[in-house]
């Protein structure tokens, strides 16, 4: 059996990976992949917790995070869109009407 | 139905006026003089009758005291001010002047303010006063009496600031009211003193716990003393009493009805009425009672030397009730407090018609003040004429008129004061005599310059008239008031005659009066009283020989006695040097303190700092909105970092950390 640290370890790793992503890429799709790796990334710990407890609750947070993870695709994607038919580009840099 | 319907109702007698006041204040506006006199005479009216039935019932059940609690109004701790009303002699007195006299006057007030813009105004305010002249005299206790004393001061302000757009009107009411507020300062330590000491300051119960206390030696400060001290501190305000009399001149300005009713016969005896509602207070601290009759005797014998060279005709009146007013402390000073407030309701009677009178001329003359400028009137004013002559007679003291009677027992009362020794008792009657015969030298110089000698008017401008019956009217009351008024107060000068007004005040003042019950006193009576009207004469007959007989003599003597001419003619300047003293540094602070360093400096930088601080710390922190989606993403990175350091690494471990649970 793999030990709980593997896991854990792992979903750290896919962790800063997103957050490294989604701090240093200008492409607004791979921000939004980046999220998705987070998101996955901490679904990976829980369901790991969640076996090596025993308890059930883990899984439980893992299949509403998948669902709110689905909803959130389905806005942030529409917004990609408007935003790529808007100012014909996907590149973070430029969206930035709200500075002062 | 209880036996003594009005007694238990008492609260009825102020209630009237006050209704008045409102009613004609807020609809009188729209309405003719005429219903609006309705509502005021009709309040004031039936308020008089409530008093009288008050008063009947109070006789007929034959109490000493009756007191009873409405309700409490303040109660906090062990401390406890109610509405409370309570009827004595003392009140008997002040009630029925004030409402009897006042009611007159609003008869007179329809007559002379039937011209004047602002009719509804004028008598809401002049109810307004009654009401709270009422509260005033039926008080129980000394905070309900306070309420009365601001709410006359207020009635006053409102008042002589009647004509507010003259600067001069609006300035004298400022000035009386700023004036007073100095008296009611000491009379408010007084009070907190006495609720300090005694714990209570309901009359009855005061004045119980203060009464077995020993008095105090006189030239000693204890509590007693200072207690009455700023009590008489306030009287002062009030009463127009060295040394803040300086604003009853001046209001003056005011229309003649409120000279006559707030600044001659009720309001500016309040201060007496006060002193006399605490005798028993007064009694025990004798340097207190030293000091209230040298005040008195001072400012009556002070104001009557001004009085002697003003031509202003309510000017030489306002002075001469200033004068008065010094009598009636004198008289409470040395102990003879019935004396006092037998002087207070004469005077009532013969100075309300003084300026009723007063105020019947100037209408006759169109609005003239000046002296100087009439003349020659008694023929052409006959009844303004008789009345006021018959006013003059009684507050110079000629008998029998009612200024006869009560000046005399003020003057025997001083001749046989004991406080601070026998010869500063013959100094106040020295004075007290020396006052009466300026008395009346100014009043009969007003008499004789007013009415008699050559015409000193344009008759082409002015169309001298009688003014209307129901001015006239008020005007004879109140004379057979000036005339009668006395006799109450006379039978004491006959051998084993009884003076019935003390004798009718002793349920209040009790044993402590000088009164003087041996044979001896009799006859020092009559002495006294003789040299009194011979010194009424004598002022008489002089004002007679410089005004009428020899008018040019009158510019002789006064260009002969310059100096003391003009300095009385300027009041000794005391306007001026008070405001050098008082009201020059004080607009100096106001200016160079108050306004550019606490207000300016202090209270507007604080504000305005805060606000500025406000905006430099947004204007610093707004570079941190980039816009930049990206730079957005490091700040929650770094946020989250932040906290999940504090969580691991925060040193007391095994507490929640962040409202988190380890």
């Amino acid at each position: 059996m793999v030990p709980t640290n593997y896991y854990v370890i792992l979903s750290a790793i896919l962790f800063g990976l997103g957050v490294f992503a989604f701090v240093f890429k200008r492409n607004i799709i791979t921000i939004f992949m980046s999220i998705e790796l987070m998101l996955n990334a901490v679904n990976l710990a829980f369901v790991a917790f969640s076996q090596a407890l025993g308890k059930l609750d883990g899984q439980v947070f893992v299949l509403f995070v998948i669902v709110v993870a689905a909803a959130e695709a389905a806005v942030g994607l529409g917004i990609i869109i408007l935003i790529a038919r808007n100012r014909q580009t996907l590149n973070v840099e430029r969206v930035d009407l709200l500075k002062l | 139905m209880p036996t003594h319907p009005m007694l238990e109702y008492l609260w009825i007698v102020p209630l009237l006026p006050l209704l008045g006041s409102a009613v004609n204040g807020i609809f009188g506006a729209k309405w003719p003089n005429k219903i609006v006199n309705s509502v005021a005479l009709g309040s004031t009216g039936l308020s008089f009758l409530a008093a009288l039935e008050a008063v009947r019932e109070f006789f007929e059940s034959g109490q000493v005291l009756f007191h009873k609690e409405f309700f409490t109004w303040i109660a906090a701790g062990n401390f406890r001010a109610g509405f409370d009303l309570q009827m004595d002699q003392l009140t008997v007195v002040m009630v029925l002047v004030v409402t009897g006299v006042g009611w007159l006057i609003h008869v007179y007030a329809t007559g002379y303010m039937a011209h004047e813009g602002g009719y509804y105004r004028f008598f809401s305010y002049l109810n307004l006063f009654m009401f709270f002249m009422l509260i005033l005299v039926l008080a129980a206790n000394y905070v309900l009496l306070f309420v009365g004393w601001e709410g006359v001061g207020l009635s006053s302000y409102l008042l002589i600031g009647f004509y507010f757009l003259k600067k001069s009107a609006a300035d004298a009411g400022k000035k009386a009211f700023i004036v007073n507020r100095i008296g009611d300062f000491g009379f408010m330590l007084g009070m907190f003193l006495l609720f300090k000491t005694f714990g209570t300051l309901d009359f009855v119960q005061l004045f119980a716990k203060a009464d077995p206390w020993p008095a105090e030696v006189m030239g000693h400060l204890g509590t007693f003393t200072i207690a009455c001290l700023l009590l008489f501190m306030g009287a002062c305000g009030k009463s127009a009493q060295l040394p803040l009399y300086v604003w009853l001149p001046d209001a003056m300005e005011g229309p003649t009805p409120v000279s006559a009713l707030i600044h001659a016969a009720t309001m500016v005896t309040a201060g007496v009425y006060v002193v006399a509602r605490s005798h028993i207070l007064f009694a025990h601290a004798p340097t207190a009672m030293l000091v209230v009759a040298i005040v008195g005797c001072a400012t009556a014998f002070f104001a009557a030397t001004i009085g002697l060279v003003q031509t202003d005709i309510k000017r030489v009146l306002a002075y001469s009730t200033v004068s008065q007013l010094g009598y009636m402390f004198l008289a409470c000073g040395v102990g003879a407090f019935s004396a006092g407030i037998f002087h207070l309701m004469t005077h009532a009677f013969f100075k309300a018609l003084l300026f009723l009178a007063a105020g019947s001329v100037i209408h006759a003359m169109g609005g003239e003040q000046d002296m100087s400028r009439m003349g020659g009137l008694s023929k052409k004013i006959r009844w303004t004429y008789l009345t006021m002559l018959t006013a003059t007679l009684a507050i110079a003291g000629f008998p029998p008129f009612a200024g006869f009677f009560s000046k005399d027992s003020i003057l025997l009362s001083a001749f046989q004061s004991e406080y601070g020794g026998r010869n500063v008792g013959y100094a106040l009657y020295a004075f007290g005599l020396a006052t009466a015969l300026l008395t009346a030298f100014y009043m009969f110089r007003l008499i004789f310059l007013t009415f008699h000698g050559k015409q000193r008017y344009d008759e082409h401008h002015v169309h001298v008239h009688e003014s209307p019956g129901n001015m006239l009217a008020p005007l004879m009351m109140l004379a057979v008031l000036s005339i009668v008024g006395g006799w109450f107060a006379a039978p004491a000068f006959l051998p084993g005659g009884t003076d019935y007004f003390t004798k009718f005040l002793q349920p209040v003042f009790g044993g402590l009066e000088l009164a003087g019950a041996e044979a001896e006193a009799y006859s020092l009576e009559l002495w006294l009283a003789g040299i009194a009207f011979v010194i009424a004469l004598a002022g008489a007959v002089v004002a007679y020989w410089v005004y009428l007989k020899r008018p040019e003599k009158a510019d002789g003597f006064a260009k002969s006695l310059k100096p003391a001419y003009t300095t009385l003619l300027n009041k000794y300047y005391v306007d001026e040097l008070y405001a050098a003293v008082v009201v020059k540094p004080l607009l100096w602070i106001s200016t160079n303190v108050l306004w550019k360093v606490a207000d300016v400096a202090g209270i507007d930088g604080a504000v305005n700092g805060i606000a500025e601080g406000a905006t430099a710390i947004g204007d610093g922190v707004r570079h941190t909105q980039s816009g930049n989606t990206r730079s957005y993403a490091v700040w929650v990175v770094v946020g989250a970092l932040v906290v999940i350091a504090v969580i691991l690494f925060w040193p007391s471990s095994g507490k929640p950390v962040l409202g988190m649970v380890h």
